[in-house]
């Protein structure tokens, strides 16, 4: 599903520039349920803005869905992403002026779902996270939890590939974080691949493969042995 | 901008975001109005400055003569032109049939005497004609007519001022009176719309003062008016043929401007007309600068909303909004916005005028007014001005890149 090969990218700093990933090798087959660990300054929100296509990269190949990327303009990047892509936040990013329903319901507007069946589709999701009854609330009316069940109802909805979590339970207490975590192992049980990025040994524990990522640099990736749970 | 999903968009932009909204219309309404009713006032003063002349006979040509500015054909510049009786001649022989009425005038300064009131006036030495040239109205007697010129009687016809002056309370009319110690029968009193200096003059038959001063056949000034057939181009031209015929009879070069004079009413006209043009233009251009701050205005507050909005842009595109779709989206709030607003500050602007009607007559502005063109050409620059305002900054919008706009939390 996602195939990176001597991947490098660079950020300019002043004169000098910062290398940030020092040419990874990564491969995420189908239905895989992903996490990469790292420290700040790891370089795995970078490579998850690469793999999320809201970013490019210097050197290397990538391989999404097994299309390789490259010299993307804006556009197509855009249309990938609404077609392969299904993001949650650490800060969640819904709209704010929009209720629970209408922001699950957008990325099908760009997919150019009509209203009516938007609507119908984006009810579905919101009953799948259990928030259907809060569907015409805005998302200051609902708790931590509840914004990123809408926010993971909001990147299942034009059923993607690969749902991307950058740190999906960074502003979350433990209870809420745990629950959050069981709905994307559903997630992942019904056969979606799931790429999670933290920071915190527990949610990754949580997942099936950890890939530790120190300064640009992959320094483990093992399998998660299930008996060790706690 | 028939895509029903996006005017939901924008509808619900725009009402989620109230106080924004306002404040860009409120702009872009105000920029409109004070534009329209600064052009309708141009207007207005256009209207007044036409009124002024139309009571006016204004197909009269007046004809002096100057000193030359140039040798020519032998003589030598500074020199006096004189017009003669024939010169009327040449014009009638010349543009007969152009012509409506024809008057000599001579000037003359007169000690005038009735018994012991005297004064000095000014005699106006016609023909007939010069009754209708001047719109003189007769009040009791005659004015001066065929056989005053044929005979070269003595009588005068003297305004309303002048009995006044040296009659008092008796009437004049019938009574002799004494101009420079030849005695006048006055036949005729008139009046004169055009005020007290007009009411103090004495018109004399041309042919009897011709024949005073040494029985000479020089005149003064030829006025002259044209039938109104043959339209202002027609008359342009006669002014243009009349120089031409008498700068050749008298010598004068043609491009002497100042040799004989040539000048007609509708040309003050056009003059005037000219003055209450450019003041429209000054008025159309602080209209203009006023649109254009609103323009500004509107593309200020377009900057802020995409700051404002970047993160939510960065999250449609994140979704999978396209570059162009995010520009549409910003781009068709402006224009909408822009329109609905100026729209609105048009209607007002329209009422306004259509209220101030005739109340600002004391300054100038008679019935201040746009008309449907000006409010067509309105209405595209609106549009235009509110796709300036939104193009920029959609642009910027288009351009973040989800990255920069998803990570400042």
């Amino acid at each position: 599903m996602i195939e990176i090969k001597k991947l490098h990218k660079s950020y300019p700093m002043g004169k000098d520039s910062l290398h940030v990933l020092k040419g990874l090798d990564l491969h995420i087959k189908e239905g895989e349920f992903v996490s990469i660990m790292g420290s700040s300054g790891s370089g795995k929100s970078t490579l998850l803005n690469i793999v999320g296509l809201l970013d490019t990269h210097d050197e290397g190949e990538y391989y999404l869905n097994g299309q390789l990327i490259e010299k993307l303009n804006e556009k197509k990047a855009a249309v990938l992403r609404n077609k392969f892509l299904g993001f949650v936040f650490q800060s969640f990013n819904l709209i704010s002026y929009k209720t629970a329903l209408e922001n699950v319901a957008l990325p099908l507007y760009y997919k150019g779902v009509a209203r009516k069946e938007r609507q119908e589709i984006a009810m579905e999701y919101l009953d799948k996270v259990e928030l259907k009854d809060w569907a015409n609330h805005l998302p200051s009316e609902l708790s931590g939890g509840q914004k990123q069940r809408v926010a993971i109802a909001r990147a299942l909805v034009a059923q993607p590939k690969v749902v991307l979590a950058d740190e999906p339970t960074g502003a979350l207490d433990s209870t809420t974080s745990s629950s959050v975590m069981e709905l994307l192992k559903e997630i992942n049980r019904e056969g979606m691949t799931v790429f999670v990025i933290t920071h915190e040994e527990e949610i990754a524990a949580e997942t099936d493969r950890i890939v530790r990522l120190k300064d640009g640099i992959i320094i483990s990736d093992e399998k998660v042995k299930k008996n060790v749970k706690v | 901008m028939f895509d029903i999903g996006r005017w939901q968009e924008i509808f619900q932009s725009i009402g989620k975001n109230k106080l924004r909204t306002f404040l860009g219309a409120f702009t872009v309404a105000l920029g409109i109005f004070i534009f329209t009713v600064l052009f309708g006032m141009g207007n207005g003063l256009k209207n007044t400055f036409k009124s002024f002349f139309i009571d006016d006979a204004t197909n009269t040509i007046f004809i002096r003569p100057g000193f030359t500015t140039k040798a020519y054909k032998g003589f030598k510049e500074g020199r006096k032109i004189q017009f003669k009786n024939d010169d009327i001649e040449l014009l009638k022989k010349e543009f007969g049939n152009k012509l409506e009425y024809v008057s000599a005038r001579i000037y003359k300064g007169v000690q005038a005497i009735n018994k012991k009131e005297s004064g000095s006036y000014t005699i106006r030495a016609v023909h007939p004609e010069h009754q209708f040239l001047e719109n003189t109205i007769i009040t009791q007697g005659k004015f001066i007519d065929k056989n005053d010129i044929k005979n070269k009687t003595r009588v005068v016809v003297i305004g309303r001022l002048v009995e006044q002056d040296l009659f008092k309370t008796e009437n004049a009319l019938g009574k002799f009176l004494e101009l420079n110690e030849i005695t006048y029968r006055v036949v005729g009193i008139f009046e004169d719309a055009g005020g007290d200096n007009e009411e103090r003059l004495i018109y004399a038959p041309v042919t009897t003062i011709q024949l005073i001063h040494k029985n000479t056949d020089e005149i003064d000034q030829i006025n002259l008016s044209y039938n109104r057939s043959i339209g202002i181009s027609g008359a342009r031209k006669l002014a243009g043929d009349i120089s031409k015929v008498l700068k050749e009879k008298h010598y004068v070069a043609r491009d002497d401007r100042s040799g004989i004079f040539v000048r007609s009413v509708f040309e003050n006209f056009e003059q005037n007309m000219q003055f209450a043009n450019v003041l429209q233009l000054i008025v159309l251009w602080i209209g203009i600068g006023t649109l254009f701050a609103g323009a500004i205005a509107i593309g200020n507050i377009m900057v802020f909303v995409v700051k404002e909005r970047t993160k939510e842009l960065g999250i449609r595109k994140a979704l999978g909004a396209t570059p162009s779709s995010i520009i549409g989206l910003i781009l068709q709030e402006s224009v909408f916005i822009t329109a609905i607003a100026g729209y609105i500050g048009l209607l007002i602007a329209v009422f306004t005028l259509s209220r101030m009607g005739n109340s600002l007559e004391d300054y100038f502005i008679t019935n201040p007014q746009v008309n449907t063109g000006t409010i067509i050409w309105a209405t595209i620059i609106l549009i235009f001005v509110g796709a300036l305002a939104g193009y920029i900054p959609a642009r910027r919008a288009a351009r973040i890149k989800p990255v920069v706009a998803l990570s400042d939390d």
